[in-house]
């Protein structure tokens, strides 16, 4: 099994006059087909390692390979490219953009890549957003849906470009828990079923306890680093 | 790209009112903007069409451009003479006749000789100073514009009978004299002539009207004791602009100082620039200020659309994607600006093109704005709105640009 993300000594100091530590020393290698999950404490840098494996931030020291590429010493067009068409992003908020349907949102990355046509770009994002229960839904615009309906957009929004890694920051942190079960289940799916590597971020135990693998974080250090014994069949 | 456009649109359109008032910032620095230069250019074109009109296009005279060397100079080679007493030389353009037939041969428009004396008008005690114009009525008529002035009489006239003279109506007033009254003329030699009046003409510049007087080349000769010596050549060409080029072929040709309309008239050729200048940056003030809209606007935006600017980054889109967005709809600002610019410029156009108005002691003659129209007063105005606009759109851009998302995303969670 080749490995996505390779993380050396990942180290990220904020600097101000009195230097904070985000995230220190953490080397972890993560491979295809793998549900993540980073737990631990607020302020622990869950978030931080995940914006930095998510190319949304540069580490201080470490270093970080994805898809075998190592991406320190790539400049920000590089790493823009990258997180265009090898990651994909769900935040705690939707983040939709509110002028545009919730088709048109799914369309932004396909559109900026610019690989499909623009009939394919629309049969694309239908069938995203079919595959996440959102028929009828598809010409709206996001404050015409509730929570859970808005994180499935999103989540559709991640999966446009079919990127093989998706990371989510508390995916589930603003939803009820109907629809944190039913976003938890999409996620899910698209590691058992898609063959595609996510990696989120959460602080519900009850969540991370389901996912293959927990990371969890203490103070910035990888604290321990724990596989879920498969209970195939049970 | 296309995708940028629609963000860029969706911005704008999400702040109707805002982008309203900056698009008629802009309209309207356009929109007088061009008005201000049909304007200007409409009375830049009227006063040279009138400079143009009312002199001769070339004028020759007896001089020349160096002082005439004393024949002393000529046969030693001493740096300098002291106490040279100067030969009188005889003033006046030598064989008239072959520099004429000389000049004939090329030059495009009509010429016309004379003999400018001064002189003194006496009627009834009364003295008035004079340039007296000994000249000849029939080419005279073709080529000065005095032949468009006259209120009585013409230049024809002073042909027909052997003694007479065209004065300005200012001078006849002076001297108290009108149509058919016989005066003295008193030349600088000290000849007096009598001659009767025969025409009287109102140019408009007092100057002219108070102290020319026209007669006979004839005349004038005998009055200057100076027979068959003429010492100017006027000319009057088709085309006004060639008159640089007639001029300098011309004294090239006969070596008398000949003078452009252009050069007779460059500080007030170099005021007209002048004038151009403070237009223009006038006109780049309005648009500076319709700037301040865009970049109010464009900034606004960036501050409320910071979220999408981290979103859209994340997702993959590049600082230069994010530039060229604010860009965009800083530019697009300046461009409709510019077009509503361009329709209200014609519309005040047109308005202006209407007043008329009386100019006093005119009579009852009723004149018009001047306006000149040219595509270049609209090209201008929307180059220098959408440099303004491009850079009040860039200063934010750039900034928008530089966001990291992860502030952003953090701040929001």
């Amino acid at each position: 099994m080749s490995a996505l993300i390779e993380a050396e000594h990942l180290t990220r100091i904020l600097p101000a006059v009195v230097p904070v530590t985000l995230v220190k020393d953490i080397s972890v290698t993560v491979g295809a087909r793998e549900f993540v999950a980073i737990t631990g404490p607020s302020g622990s840098g869950k978030s931080s390692l995940l914006y930095l494996l998510g190319l949304l931030d540069r580490p201080t020291s470490g270093s970080l390979r994805i898809a075998g590429e190592d991406v320190s010493a790539l400049t920000e067009d590089a790493r823009a490219a990258l997180r265009l068409s090898t990651l994909g992003f769900v935040f705690q908020f939707h983040f939709l953009l509110p002028e545009f349907t919730v088709r048109e949102n799914v369309e932004i990355p396909m559109r900026r890549l610019g690989r499909l046509s623009r009939r394919q770009m629309r049969a694309r994002a239908g069938e995203l957003l079919e595959s996440l229960g959102l028929v009828g839904h598809v010409d709206k615009r996001p404050d015409q849906l509730s929570g859970g309906q808005r994180q499935r957009v999103a989540v559709a929004r991640a999966l446009a470009n079919d990127p093989p890694i998706v990371l989510a920051d508390e995916p589930t942190g603003s939803l009820d828990s109907k629809s944190s079960e039913q976003v938890f289940q999409i996620l899910d799916q698209l590691v058992h079923a898609h063959g595609k590597t996510v990696l989120a971020v959460t602080h519900d135990i009850g969540l991370a306890d389901r996912m293959d693998r927990r990371l969890h974080l203490v103070d910035g250090r990888l604290e321990s680093d724990e596989r879920r014994v498969m209970l195939s069949g049970a | 790209m296309r995708l940028l456009l629609d963000l860029a649109f969706t911005h704008l359109a999400g702040r109707a009112r805002q982008s309203f008032v900056a698009i008629l910032g802009v309209g309207l620095g356009v929109g007088f903007s061009v008005a201000m230069a049909a304007l200007m250019q409409g009375s830049q074109d009227d006063l040279i069409a009138n400079l143009v009109d009312s002199m001769p296009h070339v004028r020759i005279t007896d001089e020349t451009r160096e002082p005439p060397r004393q024949p002393a100079e000529a046969a030693f080679g001493a740096t300098a003479f002291s106490g040279l007493r100067p030969r009188d030389d005889d003033r006046g353009i030598r064989n008239p006749a072959a520099v004429r037939a000389a000049l004939d041969a090329w030059v495009p428009g009509d010429m016309a000789v004379s003999l400018r004396t001064q002189g003194v008008v006496r009627y009834s005690g009364r003295d008035v100073g004079a340039a007296i114009l000994g000249i000849e009525p029939e080419a005279e008529a073709r080529v000065s514009s005095v032949a468009q002035d006259f209120v009585q009489g013409s230049f024809s006239a002073l042909s027909a009978g052997g003694n007479s003279i065209v004065i300005g109506d200012r001078m006849a007033e002076r001297l108290g004299a009108a149509m058919g009254t016989t005066v003295s003329v008193v030349s600088s030699t000290g000849l007096v002539r009598r001659l009767k009046i025969v025409g009287l003409f109102h140019t408009g510049s007092t100057a002219r009207d108070e102290g020319e007087a026209y007669v006979l080349l004839k005349n004038a000769q005998i009055l200057s004791e100076r027979p068959n010596v003429i010492n100017e050549i006027r000319i009057k060409l088709k085309d006004p602009e060639a008159a640089r080029a007639v001029a300098a072929r011309a004294e090239a040709q006969t070596g008398y100082k000949s003078v452009s309309w252009e050069e007779a008239n460059e500080s007030l050729l170099e005021a007209i620039v002048i004038r151009n200048a403070i237009m223009y940056t006038v006109v780049a003030a309005i648009l500076l200020v319709a700037g301040f809209g865009i970049f109010n606007i464009v900034s606004t935006i960036t501050h409320e659309k910071a979220r999408d600017i981290a979103i859209l980054k994340s997702l993959g889109f590049r600082e230069a994607d994010m530039r060229r967005l604010f860009l965009m709809e800083g530019i697009a600002i300046g461009a409709v600006g510019s077009v509503a610019g361009w329709a209200l410029g014609f519309g005040l156009c047109l308005v202006l093109a209407q007043i008329t108005f009386e100019l006093r002691g005119m009579g009852s003659e009723m004149s018009r704005l001047p306006l000149a129209w040219s595509p270049w007063h609209y090209a201008i105005a929307s180059g220098f709105a959408l440099l303004s606009a491009g850079i009040a759109g860039y200063l934010p851009a750039r900034k928008a640009a530089r966001l990291n998302p992860v502030d952003i995303i953090r701040g929001a969670s």
